[in-house]
C-alpha cells in the first residue's frame, strides 16, 4: 500500500452517462506527462477525475498523499492542483489581476510562486488591469495558466489548452508552455490529441483510446523531426505505422501514407491535419 | 360528419318549436344587487320568474362599483343598493327613471361573536371590554359600518373602542373577520347570522342608529322594459316581502 | 395621506428585504439541485402567480387566525392572531411576491452554468466561498430584477391586504386599499389622484427595469 514518494499513481473506473472509463496512471511526479489520444477517448474525463471534478470509483495517490481511495474522496477545492481548461474560463466579474490572485489568496502556507514571477513568465504585464472580455484567446489562456500557477499547485493539469486557439495564437502561447517545466518544478499532466504539441512539450505519453489507457512510454524528444521519411528511416516502416496509429490516425490512412512513402512519393503527414 | 349534422338539425328544430304564449312575450330584466342581499335576491328572482314568466339576470357586487359602472353605461335595468345614499346620487345624476326610488328592505344591526357567552343580550360586553378586536364594515362605504359607529357613539364608547376596530371593506368582510375569530366579535347584518344556532349576539335596538335603509330604483335603461317594471312591482309585493323578512330584514 | 404612502412604501421595503434573504437559498437550490422532485417545489413556488389574491388572502386569514395550528407557538406569547397587523401583511406579501423574487434569481444562477464553479474549486474555493465570491456577483442582474419586481408588486398589492388588513391606520391601511375605498365612496377625484400617483410609480419602475437589462446586457462579454 505504500507508494513511493515522487509518483502519481491512480486508477479510475466507472460510467459517466454513455461513457465508460477504465484508466490507470503510474508516472513520476516530475516533468510533463501527455495524455494522448483522439477526441472522445476519455482523456479529459481522466484529467477531471484527477482534479476531483468528477467522482468515479478509484484510487489516487500523488507524491505520497492519498487524494482518493475506497474510504475517502478529497473534494476538488482541497486538492493542491492547478487546472487550465480548454476555454480559459476566466471569471468575468474580475479583472485579470483579481483572476490571477483568486487562488493565491486562498492558499495557506508558503507561496513560492509570486505574482511577479508569473507575470514575467507569461508576459502578462500589459494585461493586468484589463477586464477579461477585452483579451484575445491567446492572452486569456496565458492568464488562465498564470492563475492556475498562482494557487501554488503540486500538480498542474492542462486540458487541451491550445485546442481552441487559431494557428497564430497557438504559436504565441506554445513557447510559454515550453518554459514551464524548466522554470517551476511542478509536474504537469497535459491532455492533447495533437502529436506536434505532445512531442514538443511532453517527456512521456500515456496513450488512450475508448476509455482505456495503455502503458506509459517515453516521448522521443531528441530528434524533433517531423519529416516523415526521416522518421521512417529511424523507426522502420512498422515503427512509423505504430506511431501513426497511436496518434489516432486510422489504420488504412496509415498504410496508405506508408505505401506512398515507400513508393518514393512525398505525402503530407496525416497528423498535421488534426488541428482544429 | 353525420353526427354533427344531426346535432345541428336537432338544435334548429328545438328553436322552431312553438312556445307557450307567456314565454313568447317574455322580457329580461338585469339586476344589479348589493352583495349582502345576494341570497334573498336569488329567491325573489326565482319566485318572480315562476310568477310572471319573465327572466331575471342577477349581478352581485359592491354598491359603489355598480354606481361607477352604471354611470358608464353598464346594461342594468334595476339597481338594488346596500344603502340609500348611492341611489340618491344615482337619481341626482339623472341615471334613473324619476320617482322610482324606494326602500325595499331595512337592515338590522347585530353585535355577534362565534364564541358562546361572549356577547350578552344587552351588549354590555362593549363597555366591559374584554376583547382585542371588534370588526365593523367600513363606515365610509357601507351603511352597516356607519350604523355601527353611530351605535358606539350613542353608547359613548366610540373614542375608547376606536383603537380596537378593524374595518372590513364590506359587511361581508366584517362577517368573515368575525366568523373566523380573527376579530372576537363584530357588528354584522342580522341577515348573515339569522340561521346561526351557535355563537352569541345582541340585536342592536334600531333606536341607536339611523335606519339602514336599502333602496332600489329603476334605471333609465329599464324604464321601457316590462320585465323591469314587473320586477319592481313584485319586489314591493307580499311574496317578496315575506322572503325579505325571513332573511332578517325588516320589510318596508 | 402621507401616512398611507409611507406605510405602503414601508411594507414594500420590508417585504423586499426579507424576501430576498428567503428567496436566495431557495433559488440556489432550484438552480443547482438534481433532485427529481425539484420542479414540484418550483411549481409550488410559482402558485401565487396563478392563485387569485383574494383566495390567497382568504387562506391567510385562516392561517393567521386564532384557530390556526400555525399560530399556536405564538399564542404562548400572548399573540392571538396576526391578521390586522403589519407583520401579518408582511407574511402575506412575502407569499404573494415569492415567485417574483425566486424566478429571476434562479434564472441568474442557472445562467452561470457549472464552469465558473469548477474554476473556483480548482482555485481552492470551498462551495460556500464560491457562492459568495462567484455566484452572487455573477447573479447580480437577477437580484436587481428580483428587488424591483418584488418592490413594485408589493406596492400594488390589493387582494391579499383586502382580506387580512382590516384597514387599521398606520398598520394596514395601504395605498391600493385607499384607492378602492375612494371609488366605493364615490370620491372619484381623490381616487384619480392616487391612482395617477401609483401609475407614475409603476411606470418609473418598469422603465428602470428595462434600462438595467439593457445596461447589463451590454456588459456581458
Amino acid at each position: 500500500m505504500n507508494s513511493e514518494a515522487g509518483m502519481i499513481e491512480g486508477t479510475f473506473q466507472g460510467r459517466l452517462g454513455e461513457f465508460t472509463l477504465d484508466a490507470q496512471i503510474c508516472v513520476p511526479a516530475t516533468g510533463v506527462t501527455v495524455l494522448f489520444g483522439p477526441s472522445g477517448c476519455g482523456k479529459t474525463t481522466l484529467l477531471r477525475c484527477v482534479a476531483g471534478l468528477e467522482r468515479l470509483r478509484g484510487r489516487l495517490v500523488v507524491d505520497g498523499a492519498v487524494w482518493q481511495d475506497s474510504g475517502r474522496f478529497m473534494p476538488a477545492h482541497q486538492r493542491p492542483v492547478g487546472f487550465v481548461f480548454q476555454e480559459a474560463s476566466l471569471l468575468p466579474h474580475l479583472s485579470v489581476r483579481r483572476n490571477l490572485l483568486f487562488g493565491f489568496l486562498r492558499t495557506e502556507g508558503a507561496k513560492p510562486i509570486s505574482l511577479d514571477q508569473v507575470v514575467s513568465l507569461l508576459g502578462l504585464e500589459p494585461l493586468l488591469e484589463r477586464g477579461v472580455e477585452r483579451l484575445s484567446g491567446g492572452e486569456r489562456q496565458r492568464v488562465a495558466i498564470g492563475r492556475a500557477l498562482m494557487s501554488q499547485p503540486r500538480l498542474l493539469l492542462m486540458d487541451e489548452p491550445l485546442a481552441s486557439l487559431d494557428q497564430a495564437r497557438r504559436g504565441e502561447v506554445l513557447p510559454y508552455l515550453e518554459r514551464l517545466p524548466a522554470e517551476l518544478s511542478i509536474p504537469i499532466l497535459y491532455v492533447t490529441h495533437d502529436w506536434g504539441e505532445a512531442q514538443r512539450l511532453g517527456d512521456r505519453r500515456i496513450p488512450m483510446a475508448a476509455g482505456h489507457t495503455a502503458e506509459a512510454a517515453p516521448i522521443d524528444k531528441g530528434s524533433g523531426e517531423t519529416d516523415l521519411s526521416a522518421r521512417m528511416a529511424r523507426l522502420g516502416p512498422e515503427g512509423l505505422l505504430a506511431e501513426l496509429q497511436e496518434s489516432g490516425i486510422p489504420h488504412d490512412v496509415g498504410r496508405l501514407t506508408l505505401a506512398a512513402l515507400q513508393s518514393g512519393l512525398d505525402p503530407w503527414d496525416p497528423r498535421a491535419q488534426s488541428e482544429k | 360528419m353525420t353526427a354533427r349534422r344531426a346535432l345541428l338539425a336537432g338544435i334548429f328544430a328545438s328553436l322552431a318549436l312553438p312556445r307557450s304564449p307567456a314565454v313568447a312575450r317574455a322580457a329580461e330584466v338585469r339586476l344589479a344587487v348589493a352583495a349582502n342581499f345576494t341570497e334573498p335576491a336569488r329567491v325573489i328572482a326565482a319566485r318572480f320568474e315562476a310568477a310572471t314568466g319573465h327572466r331575471a339576470v342577477l349581478s352581485h357586487g359592491a354598491s359603489g362599483q355598480f354606481v361607477a359602472q352604471i354611470a358608464n353605461g353598464a346594461p342594468f335595468d334595476v339597481f338594488l343598493s346596500a344603502d340609500a345614499s348611492r341611489p340618491i346620487q344615482t337619481e341626482a345624476a339623472g341615471l334613473s327613471a324619476p320617482g322610482t326610488r324606494f326602500t325595499y328592505a331595512t337592515g338590522r344591526l347585530v353585535l355577534w361573536s362565534r364564541t358562546l357567552n361572549l356577547v350578552d343580550p344587552r351588549g354590555r360586553v362593549l363597555s366591559a371590554g374584554r376583547f382585542e378586536k371588534l370588526a365593523i364594515a367600513d363606515p365610509k362605504t357601507a351603511p352597516y359600518g356607519s350604523a355601527a359607529i353611530e351605535t358606539l357613539r350613542r353608547l359613548g364608547l366610540e373614542a375608547r373602542l376606536a383603537p380596537r376596530l378593524v374595518r372590513g371593506a364590506s359587511i361581508t368582510q366584517a362577517y368573515q373577520f368575525t366568523e373566523t375569530g380573527a376579530a372576537e366579535l363584530g357588528f354584522v347584518a342580522l341577515s348573515q347570522v339569522i340561521n346561526h344556532r351557535r355563537g352569541s349576539r345582541w340585536t342592536v335596538p334600531a333606536s341607536l342608529h339611523s335606519p339602514i335603509a336599502q333602496q332600489a330604483l329603476l334605471l333609465k335603461r329599464g324604464a321601457d322594459n316590462p320585465a323591469a317594471r314587473a320586477f319592481i312591482t313584485f319586489l314591493k309585493g307580499p311574496e317578496a316581502q315575506a322572503v325579505i323578512r325571513r332573511y332578517g330584514y325588516e320589510a318596508s | 395621506m402621507a401616512e398611507v404612502i409611507w406605510l405602503t412604501v414601508k411594507l414594500a421595503g420590508v417585504t423586499t428585504i426579507l424576501l430576498l434573504i428567503l428567496a436566495t437559498p431557495l433559488a440556489w437550490w432550484l438552480a443547482r439541485s438534481r433532485a427529481w422532485w425539484k420542479e414540484v417545489v418550483g411549481a409550488v413556488v410559482a402558485l401565487p402567480i396563478v392563485l387569485p389574491p383574494t383566495v390567497l388572502g382568504f387562506y391567510l386569514l385562516l392561517a393567521l387566525g386564532p384557530d390556526s395550528p400555525l399560530m399556536r407557538p405564538l399564542q404562548a406569547f400572548g399573540v392571538r392572531t396576526l391578521a390586522f397587523t403589519f407583520e401579518g401583511l408582511v407574511i402575506g406579501s412575502i407569499i404573494y411576491s415569492l415567485p417574483f423574487a425566486v424566478q429571476p434569481i434562479r434564472n441568474a444562477f442557472q445562467a452561470i452554468g457549472d464552469r465558473p464553479f469548477e474554476v473556483a474549486a480548482t482555485l481552492r474555493a470551498s462551495p460556500l466561498d464560491a457562492f459568495f465570491s462567484v455566484a452572487l456577483p455573477l447573479a447580480r442582474p437577477g437580484f436587481l430584477v428580483a428587488t424591483i419586481l418584488t418592490f413594485a408588486h408589493t406596492i400594488g398589492e390589493f387582494g391579499v391586504v383586502l382580506m387580512i388588513g382590516g384597514g387599521i391606520p398606520g398598520e394596514t391601511e395601504v395605498l391600493s386599499i385607499e384607492i378602492y375605498r375612494l371609488v366605493e365612496a364615490l370620491e372619484w377625484d381623490r381616487a384619480h389622484q392616487l391612482a395617477g400617483l401609483l401609475l407614475v410609480f409603476a411606470f418609473a419602475v418598469m422603465l428602470s427595469l428595462l434600462l438595467i437589462e439593457r445596461r447589463t446586457g451590454r456588459l456581458r462579454p
